[in-house]
């Protein structure tokens, strides 16, 4: 059983205290909403979770592995706002390279999850050829291969149509079903199941 | 293949489809050092004697240019994101990238080097050794130039910032460079340079990715 626990989070921009003694614990199969007006710290919150942004005071730990280690590292899958795509490169490129960067990647997974995401003929098209619902798609498809327990998501559903919402949150569903966590940030309703909410 | 490998691959990929981003360096470079014998004179008794820093002035600018360019795409694409949270050590991931940038900009510079060498009267002896000069140290001009890359990354407008921040760190490559190139001229040797030199690299190679790889974390907050 995997937890994630946050101690008294402090975090601060510019002169704007966007949160302070934040904490909260996620374990295994739990899914984590977290909501607020723009510019309340969602962002913010997810990048320190990921280990791209530092907190002012307090702790993040994975099953007592510390956010800034290498163990922390490895159980992470983080989207942020940007696609991440590099226009010059193609969707089975980018994906090749962007999961690379987790763990070594097998090429026929990669082309079932780039199917079921939904981009099916879009394989080796050029991303500067997609519009904006399917780029979101592409590093969505990542979901499918990621391994890693805790997934933070950063405004997944946005730009994305009805069916593809559908996708993520099954892939969402399934993930903590099988003992994983999510925490994601969204301003749209989510059916999710069983999911909690942390308002900022 | 491994992700140090794979970024290289990927940094080259994405240069052979968007080209201009080699070529307009290596442009500047070939037109900036064709400038000079229109302005001061096109004697090869003149021309000879400064041809070393012609070119090696032109080429530190040229190479000053594409610096932009190193980080900046990832940067906004998100792309360094994804680098700075993977578990694979960022200083090598930032290696590999300087890896490319340098098979993309220093390469054709030393390879364009002996035509401007040749059109600047330099002789054939002189333009071994510009070559070799070229070879040792235009890895230090992308390791050194990726620490000032790596701060402005997320600043706009800041091409200046860089040429403040990196043209002053390159002042000792360009003495050492310059001064190996105009001793061969006149038949002496040029070891000291040499040494010089490939200790700057060393240096560089030793702590560049490292002081990239930290400025990157902190314009990525």
């Amino acid at each position: 059983m995997s937890k994630l626990i946050v101690t008294d989070l402090c975090c601060q921009r510019g002169y704007n205290q966007l949160f302070s003694d934040l904490s909260f614990e996620v374990s295994s199969t739990n899914i984590l909403r977290i909501t607020g007006t723009n510019g309340s710290g969602k962002t913010s919150l997810l990048k320190i979770l990921a280990g791209l942004n530092t907190s002012e005071h307090g702790t993040v730990s994975l099953n007592e592995f510390d956010v800034n280690s290498n163990e922390y590292q490895q159980q992470i899958f983080y989207l942020g706002h940007s696609q991440a795509l590099s226009s010059e490169l193609s969707v089975i490129e980018n994906l090749e390279f962007l999961l690379s960067l987790n763990k070594p990647i097998d090429k026929e997974r990669l082309n079932v999850a780039i199917d079921r995401i939904g981009l099916k003929g879009y394989r080796d098209e050029y991303c500067s050829k997609l519009s904006a619902g399917q780029k979101r798609r592409v590093i969505l498809a990542g979901l499918f291969i990621s391994s890693a327990k805790v997934w933070l998501l950063d405004e997944p559903f946005t730009a994305l149509d009805g069916d593809g919402i559908k996708i993520v949150e099954n892939i969402i569903q399934k993930h903590c079903d099988d003992g994983g966590m999510c925490l994601f940030t969204t301003h749209q309703d989510s059916s999710l199941s069983g999911q909690k909410v942390l308002a900022l | 293949m491994n992700i140090y490998l794979q970024t290289i691959k990927r940094d080259l990929r994405i240069a052979i489809r968007n080209p201009s981003s080699v070529i307009n360096p290596l442009l500047f470079f070939v037109i900036a050092v064709s400038l000079f014998p229109l302005a001061i004179s096109p004697e090869a008794s003149t021309l000879s004697q400064i041809a070393a820093g012609i070119i090696w002035v032109s080429s530190m600018l040229s190479v000053l240019l594409s610096l932009n360019s190193l980080f900046h795409n990832d940067f906004e694409n998100g792309v360094l994101e994804q680098m700075a949270i993977s578990h694979h050590s960022l200083p090598l991931l930032m290696l590999s990238k300087i890896v490319s940038h340098w098979i993309l900009t220093g390469i054709p510079i030393i390879l364009m080097s002996p035509l401007l060498g040749v059109i600047l009267f330099l002789d054939s002896e002189s333009i071994w050794v510009l070559m070799l000069t070229l070879l040792l140290a235009t890895p230090s001009l992308s390791l050194i130039g990726s620490i000032g890359a790596s701060l402005i990354v997320g600043i706009k407008n800041s091409g200046m910032l860089l040429s403040l921040l990196i043209l002053p760190l390159y002042i000792p490559i360009l003495i050492f460079a310059a001064s190996a190139v105009s001793q061969a001229q006149f038949g002496f040797g040029i070891d000291l340079q040499m040494y010089f030199l490939g200790a700057i690299l060393v240096i560089s190679l030793m702590t560049a990715p490292f002081i990239s790889a930290i400025s990157l974390k902190i314009s990525l907050e």
